[in-house]
């Protein structure tokens, strides 16, 4: 049991996240746990960072690597930026952060999943896993939680859904995952990128659905029992 | 495939812990009367599970070759970085001649034996053919450097369960739907039998055809994914254990 207990432990957002393109632009997902071996570093972290206005990657593996590897692109971009004089493509980002897995990919343990949108080819989701393999996907999913997810995402994902329905597949999709990876939990976040611009949304434990043998949260035992008159059956030898 | 490092930590600063992390299966070309036929599957695996089936293993170079690759894909996706570079050059050129698939070959052998020589492979096996001025040429290249040229070459599972078919049924003068067919029960007997393979597959040719004008025509097509169907329906398939209770 001590040896569990090691915080010296690397940071590893267990983690499960989520991209989606849907008929207008992308919605990013994630959940919000950050874990130092057993204990929980961070239960609220926000694993969908920022690189450009239009362009978030979500974050999954060692939190150091994943933070570094998005704190550089998000400096090579914003130069590139400049340069460009218009916004940088999702292509782009999602190129440079292939180029430091791919480089780095003897150091690095870190997956991620770049999203976002741009005036040539509207949404765009890029999977990027461990070794720096580049994949352009109508969604993607990664970390942890997300071996809970492939037969879900099978079955569930269309083309060419709705804002709502997108965002509702993510948020219900880490809520599963949240429930059977242990890696994985907190909030849900999620972020849309679109024409329009960037929204993030919340979601906290008491907005999620509930699943197979988990129970309704309640206060106190003594909302359920009531008062003393209606105390319980009195145990048996 | 085969190849093992000694791998303590995977996460560490020297290229000699390498290990793959996606990677793709089997891929077998052969000659025909025509040209060339190289035939894979779409899927990118992660371990054991199935990750990614849109990955497109088959890929043409240049004007005159093609490329097929297993293994880790970051590193193909690498390899085709260098062979982008390597045709552009060659096209600045500008003097009418261009790589050929010897050529290609030979450069890709080079690559990967001088990369396995710095204990710095690119983990792949890559099945290079193509037509020039009518010539058939067919060769694979390895990680570590080995390389041949053959009448028909596979990587990976494909060398144990479709080589021996080719072994046996391969001709010089195959058509083109004979070569098709015979690709096609090579990859059927890999869906069946390679717990890595995915019934998605895509076939490039290259082809060049003489025609009674003496015009030769050359060409180079991808097809379309497309899953094959499969057999189960033997009787000893429905009832295994029908003479004997309780085996498998």
């Amino acid at each position: 049991m001590e040896k569990n207990l090691d915080f010296n432990a690397p940071h590893s957002m267990g983690t499960t996240i989520i991209g989606v393109t849907y008929n207008g632009g992308v919605v990013l997902g994630a959940d919000s746990r950050t874990s130092t071996g057993i204990y929980v570093a961070n239960r609220a972290s926000d694993k969908i960072t920022q690189l450009t206005d239009n362009v978030y990657v979500c974050r999954s593996g060692s939190a150091a690597d994943s933070q570094i590897v998005s704190d550089y692109v998000r400096y090579f971009l914003h130069q590139h930026t400049i340069q460009l004089g218009q916004p940088a493509t999702v292509k782009v980002a999602a190129n440079l952060v292939r180029l430091l897995a791919y480089n780095n990919k003897n150091m690095l343990q870190t997956g991620l999943i770049v999203g976002g949108w741009d005036k040539y080819d509207g949404g765009k989701i890029y999977g990027i896993p461990l070794g720096g393999t580049l994949i352009e996907q109508p969604f993607a999913i990664g970390g942890s939680g997300s071996s809970y997810l492939y037969g879900f995402f099978d079955q569930a994902w269309r083309e060419g859904m709705t804002k709502d329905e997108a965002e509702q597949l993510v948020v219900k999709a880490v809520s599963l995952a949240i429930a059977r990876d242990g890696a994985s939990g907190g909030v849900v976040r999620t972020v849309i990128i679109n024409s329009e611009g960037v929204t993030r949304n919340f979601y906290p434990g008491d907005k999620l659905p509930l699943w197979h043998e988990e129970l309704e949260p309640q206060n106190s035992l003594l909302d359920i029992w009531g008062t003393p008159a209606a105390s319980p059956e009195p145990m048996r030898e | 495939m085969g190849y093992k490092f000694v791998i303590l930590r995977p996460y560490c600063a020297s290229p000699l812990t390498m290990v793959p992390y996606v990677t793709g299966t089997s891929v077998i070309g052969i000659k025909y009367k025509d040209g060339i036929l190289i035939a894979a599957d779409m899927g990118g695996s992660y371990g054991s599970t199935l990750r990614y089936k849109s990955i497109e293993r088959l890929k043409a170079i240049g004007k005159h070759s093609l490329l097929g690759a297993s293994g880790e894909i970051s590193d193909f996706q690498e390899l085709l970085r260098y062979l982008d570079e390597l045709i552009l050059y060659d096209n600045m050129w500008d003097d009418g001649n261009s790589l050929g698939p010897k050529e290609v070959h030979s450069y890709l052998t080079r690559v990967m034996y001088n990369r396995r020589n710095k204990f710095n492979p690119l983990w792949n096996s890559v099945v290079l053919g193509g037509v020039k001025n009518g010539q058939k040429y067919l060769g694979m290249v390895n990680m570590i450097g080995v390389h041949y040229q053959d009448n028909h070459v596979a990587t990976g599972f494909g060398n144990h369960l479709a080589v021996p078919i080719l072994r046996d049924e391969w001709r010089e003068d195959l058509s083109f739907e004979e070569g098709i067919k015979l690709l096609e029960k090579c990859m059927r007997v890999l869906i069946y039998r390679d717990r890595s393979a995915v019934n998605k597959l895509q076939v490039v040719e290259e082809w060049v055809v003489q025609s009674i004008a003496k015009i030769t025509e050359e060409g180079v097509s991808i097809s379309p994914p497309y899953s094959l169907k499969t057999f189960w329906e033997f009787s000893a398939f429905k009832n295994p254990t029908a003479g004997a209770a309780g085996s498998w």
